[in-house]
């Protein structure tokens, strides 16, 4: 795709009690129930459902993150991204050795009901994002 | 005098002690509010984010939802109260249980049976003493309402709507809070909450602004499955925050008032206790005057 030096995308990362990360991006790629998908400016709107739970951002600086978003929604529509996740977290705040643990420990409590399920996918979502920082 | 100066003494120390007690709990409540209120602001953006997505997937596809269907006979009606779980605040807590008695008296009359949830031990306090059934309640935030306290109490009625009414189900969920309009009025008001009738994001969309037509991964229905739980529970997060909002303004000015009170009293016993002494050396004055006449003329007459 040509390289659109002025469009850039307006990505807001938003969990439930306050925003964890807003501004310009130039691509988007989270993986959603359906696949990976890859979303750069002047995408057609989209819902989708995220599975996985780590979105990765390439910022207009060309930096770039991965971010946790366990059990989250994306939404895209006229160059803004909403990525919404009630626990969304930066990658390069988690601590990779304790989000291990708490993996373990998610593990070993079992995996019967939803919200142990609940645990163990949020805790997989944290390493996942902290292993891609790292 | 009705009182003695000693006993108008001890009150005027007892009504200080209590005085630097609500003195206190209004710079407490006070530095509260102005947390709860950023509090309040930081769960905006979801909430508006996530309204956004749920008109969105409301208004492009035309997915019927157990969640937005609406019982043509509603029979049973889930009405979640919420109260604080302390008092010193005020009419707060029996105002908004006054409006919920309010919205159970029109149920009735419209013949639904109620079902109880509470939140806040003021709420729980007024139920158990009436022997009323409690469907399910929660207590222990009511002034920081966490989203996962939220999420609880939304998977309960979620869970509660989507069982048949014959089986104990209802048929629909109204809650009851205190909106907090300003630092000086806070409303008790009453929202239904399902079946869910989508509220348009604040901006409208423009008459000439062409809408987009979305693509939803996996399909609309599933994403309206996933959203619309997510819906609920920051809609109940959104009516939690308002309710604390508004119960730390209510605590601050009721112990405002009490403060006020407090100092007038105190100034009135201050009086009421300068009085007394002042009664008392004119009565002392007045006794050695007399005595002395008395002695002085004693002393004459035996002469």
């Amino acid at each position: 795709m040509a390289e659109e030096t002025t469009k850039h995308l307006e990505v807001a990362l938003v969990a439930a009690e306050r925003v964890v990360w807003e501004g310009q991006a130039k691509i988007v790629i989270a993986r959603t129930t359906d696949g990976d998908v890859g979303i750069l400016p002047g995408h057609a709107p989209l819902l989708g459902l995220l599975q996985g739970g780590t979105v990765q951002v390439r910022t207009v600086d060309d930096e770039y993150f991965v971010a946790a978003a366990p059990d989250g929604f994306i939404s895209v529509a006229h160059d803004r991204v909403s990525i919404l996740a009630e626990n969304a977290e930066m990658g390069h705040d988690i601590d990779l050795e304790e989000a291990k643990r708490a993996l373990e420990q998610a593990q070993s409590t079992g995996t019967d009901s939803e919200d142990e399920q609940e645990q163990v996918r949020l805790a997989e979502a944290r390493v996942r994002a902290a292993e891609k920082t790292s | 005098m009705p009182a003695t100066l000693r006993q108008l003494r001890e009150r005027r120390a007892s009504v200080s002690t209590i005085k630097k007690l609500t003195r206190a709990m209004e710079l407490i409540a006070a530095s509260r509010i102005v947390k709860a209120q950023q509090r309040a602001q930081a769960a905006g953006p979801y909430a508006r984010e996530l309204t956004r997505a749920v008109s969105a997937v409301a208004t492009f596809s035309n997915v019927d939802h157990p969640l937005t269907t609406e019982n043509p006979n509603p029979k049973r009606a889930a009405v979640l109260l919420i109260t604080s779980d302390r008092g010193q605040a005020g009419a707060y807590s029996s105002s908004v249980i006054r409006e919920g008695e309010r919205l159970n008296q029109l149920l009735r009359e419209d013949e639904k049976e109620i079902v109880p949830f509470l939140s806040g031990r003021k709420g729980i306090a007024y139920y158990t003493f009436r022997q009323r059934e409690v469907a399910q309640s929660w207590s222990g935030d009511s002034d920081a309402p966490s989203f996962t306290r939220a999420r609880e109490i939304a998977d309960a009625l979620i869970e509660a709507f989507l069982t048949p009414t014959e089986e104990g189900g209802v048929d629909e969920i109204h809650i009851v809070f205190t909106r907090f309009v300003s630092m000086l009025t806070q409303r008790p008001d009453v929202i239904r909450l399902l079946p869910l009738e989508v509220v348009e994001g604040e901006e409208a969309p423009e008459p000439d602004d062409v809408l987009p037509l979305y693509e939803f991964e996996p399909s609309a229905e599933d994403v309206l499955d996933g959203l619309l739980p997510k819906y609920v529970a920051s809609r109940i997060h959104y009516c939690m925050l308002q309710a604390a909002a508004s119960e730390l303004a209510s605590r601050q000015r009721a112990m405002k008032s009490a403060t006020d009170n407090a100092q007038d009293l105190i100034e009135r016993l201050t009086r009421e206790a300068n009085q007394a002494r002042q009664a008392q050396i004119t009565q002392e004055i007045s006794e050695i005057v007399g005595g002395a006449g008395a002695l002085a003329d004693a002393s004459a007459g035996s002469e």
